[in-house]
């Protein structure tokens, strides 16, 4: 029975190099609607794994379905609704942006000249539109790259590091455009990253992949509030905030003062009995700043993870 | 499909190393033409030196035709070379710059762009024969005018065609040698399909015509029986244009061979194109 809100189905995926497995036994399941987070270190399998949905790559095990249609068997379906980006965008560097936008659209049967202008528009890159594209900087390419990936105005987007290389103004900006195709064109997104920040920013769901196995799968904020949570506390004076965090004990499971600020170790609904603690004592908080974050989460589960593999 | 034809002849021919061929060509021709032009007669008395002492050879035979002549039998090695640039780039050049990533991951098939590949691969070695072919006969009967055709050369011995007989001699021959060529582009593309850089087929291409050429001529008696089966051995397939009569069951077997070598090739090309792994 085909789910129609599954719209990225992986079956026992897998790809062998030689006697390496790359990639094993993969279950991927992405809903519509979501901006879903393909998070592991460099070398997991990611980009094997996005090679694998975008036909770049025959598995060796298992299968691939996209929006029901299996990728084997029935490619054109499959790939109908489907843009994306694979590690770092190239194009033709000798033509225009517009040439290469004409380029992949008749991969798609062919496009209007008013889509490709849209799209340029999008990414902010309409008054370069004739430039050929040796003349674009990195963060021009990359840009350009989000725009071939929406030609087609997909229903699913699949980015593979897609700030990879960019400076900090233009890794928000890309953050920036994920959260508005999402949010205000409803697209779906598979966003792969080793940047752990980054899919916890804009991320609704997400898989953990680490040595081309899936360590975890599901939504962000559940795999967040599992396990201890800690907040970074500025306060003072701080030897009267040292006394409330030892008053405390067993609300506080545990802190430690590093410069500046204690460092506490608390379940997170117990966060404003702590501050009501705090304030009540007459202690001055500047700031309690939640540190529970995925690299906590990811770091804690790879390496359990890679213990468990030696 | 004829978009996708489109767009493939587009990026072929918006490439800088698409008109190197016909750069060389351009340069070539012309300066071999006006050096025949400027040698005048002389070029004919060495031809002829060995000839001279047993024949008497009448009317104008230094002419146009004799120089397309001479100018076909010496760039038959080099024309493949600048044919292989273009053919070997076609799969390959996409690795290079990375673009398989940019067009392989689309709804259209891979069996449709190596099609349109195979079909701006035929496009410009038919072109670039053409453009030889007008370029060397054009420039040549208006340095030199008309006249009989001198012919010597293996398989055809010597022979004087009349001038009104020798026009469509030519466009046979170059029909023949875009024929010839076309298995030359095959093989590039075949190279192409599963290396990872645009200099890979050339090479092979080229050691692939070398080791074949020296196996074709070699006058050994143990290599006759495989003279047959190799495609150098009918690359010469043009020069049957100007035999009198054209013995047309060798040209048959000449363009059949050719034929099988290119088909075996594009086969084979598409073979490895669509099934493999694309890493680049």
């Amino acid at each position: 029975m085909v789910n129609p809100d599954v719209i990225v189905e992986t079956f026992a995926l897998g790809k062998r190099y030689g006697t390496r497995w790359a990639v094993r036994d993969l279950q991927l399941r992405v809903h519509r609607g979501d901006v879903f987070g393909f998070l592991g270190p460099n070398g997991a399998g990611k980009s094997t794994t996005i090679r694998m949905l975008l036909s770049l790559i025959r598995p060796t095990t298992g299968e691939v379905r996209l929006f029901g249609h299996p990728l084997r068997g029935d490619r054109r379906r499959a790939l109908a609704s489907v843009g994306g980006i694979v590690e770092k965008p190239d194009f033709y560097a000798y033509l225009s942006a517009v040439r290469n936008l004409e380029i992949v659209g008749a991969l798609y049967g062919g496009v209007k000249r008013s889509r490709i202008t849209e799209v340029l528009e999008l990414v902010g890159l309409e008054d370069r539109a004739s430039d050929p594209v040796k003349a674009y900087s990195h963060g021009m390419k990359q840009r350009l790259g989000i725009a071939q990936a929406l030609l087609a105005d997909p229903q699913l987007v699949i980015l593979d590091e897609p700030t990879g290389g960019l400076d900090p103004q233009g890794m928000k900006e890309i953050r920036e455009l994920i959260i508005h195709l999402s949010r205000d064109r409803g697209k779906t997104i598979f966003l792969s990253s080793h940047l752990l920040y980054e899919i916890e920013q804009v991320a609704t769901r997400m898989a953990i992949i680490n040595q081309g196995t899936m360590i975890a799968q599901g939504r962000v904020d559940e795999m967040l509030s599992q396990g201890q949570y800690s907040v970074h506390l500025q306060a003072e004076p701080r030897e009267k905030a040292e006394s409330v965090l030892r008053r405390l004990r067993g609300t506080v499971k545990s802190f430690e003062r590093v410069n500046d600020e204690f460092r506490v170790s608390i379940d997170r609904t117990e966060i404003p009995r702590l501050q009501t603690a705090l304030v009540g004592a007459g202690v001055r908080v500047y700031a309690i700043v939640p540190h529970r974050s995925l690299e906590d989460y990811f770091l804690s589960i790879t390496e359990h993870a890679g213990k468990g593999t030696s | 499909m004829t978009r996708l034809v489109l767009y493939e002849l587009l990026k072929t021919f918006w490439k800088k190393r698409t008109y190197l061929g016909f750069a060389v060509v351009l340069v070539i021709v012309p300066v071999v033409e006006v050096a025949f032009k400027l040698e005048g007669g002389r070029f004919l008395t060495v031809m002829l030196r060995g000839l001279a002492r047993d024949f008497y050879l009448v009317g104008n035979l230094f002419n146009g035709w004799l120089i397309s002549f001479q100018i076909m039998n010496s760039l038959w090695f080099h024309i493949p070379l600048l044919i292989s640039f273009v053919a070997g780039d076609q799969l390959a050049g996409e690795a290079t710059s990375g673009t398989y990533r940019l067009i392989l991951t689309r709804p259209t098939s891979r069996s449709e762009i190596f099609v349109a590949k195979w079909i701006t691969t035929i496009v410009y070695t038919v072109l670039f024969v053409a453009f030889l072919a007008v370029l060397s006969i054009g420039l040549a009967l208006a340095l030199l005018g008309r006249g009989d055709l001198l012919v010597i050369g293996r398989g055809t011995g010597i022979l004087i065609l009349p001038g009104q007989d020798v026009a469509w001699r030519f466009i046979l021959a170059y029909i023949f040698a875009g024929w010839s060529m076309l298995t030359i582009s095959s093989i590039s593309l075949f190279f192409s399909s599963f290396v990872e850089n645009a200099i890979g087929p050339i090479v092979a291409t080229m050691g692939v015509l070398i080791v074949s050429t020296v196996l074709s001529v070699l006058p050994v008696e143990v290599l006759a029986s495989l003279r047959g089966y190799l495609f150098t051995s009918y690359m010469d397939l043009w020069l049957r244009a100007f035999a009198d009569p054209i013995s047309w069951d060798r040209v048959r077997e000449a363009v059949l061979v050719l034929g099988g070598y290119s088909a075996a090739s594009v086969l084979g090309a598409w073979l490895i194109f669509v099934r493999k792994d694309i890493l680049s």
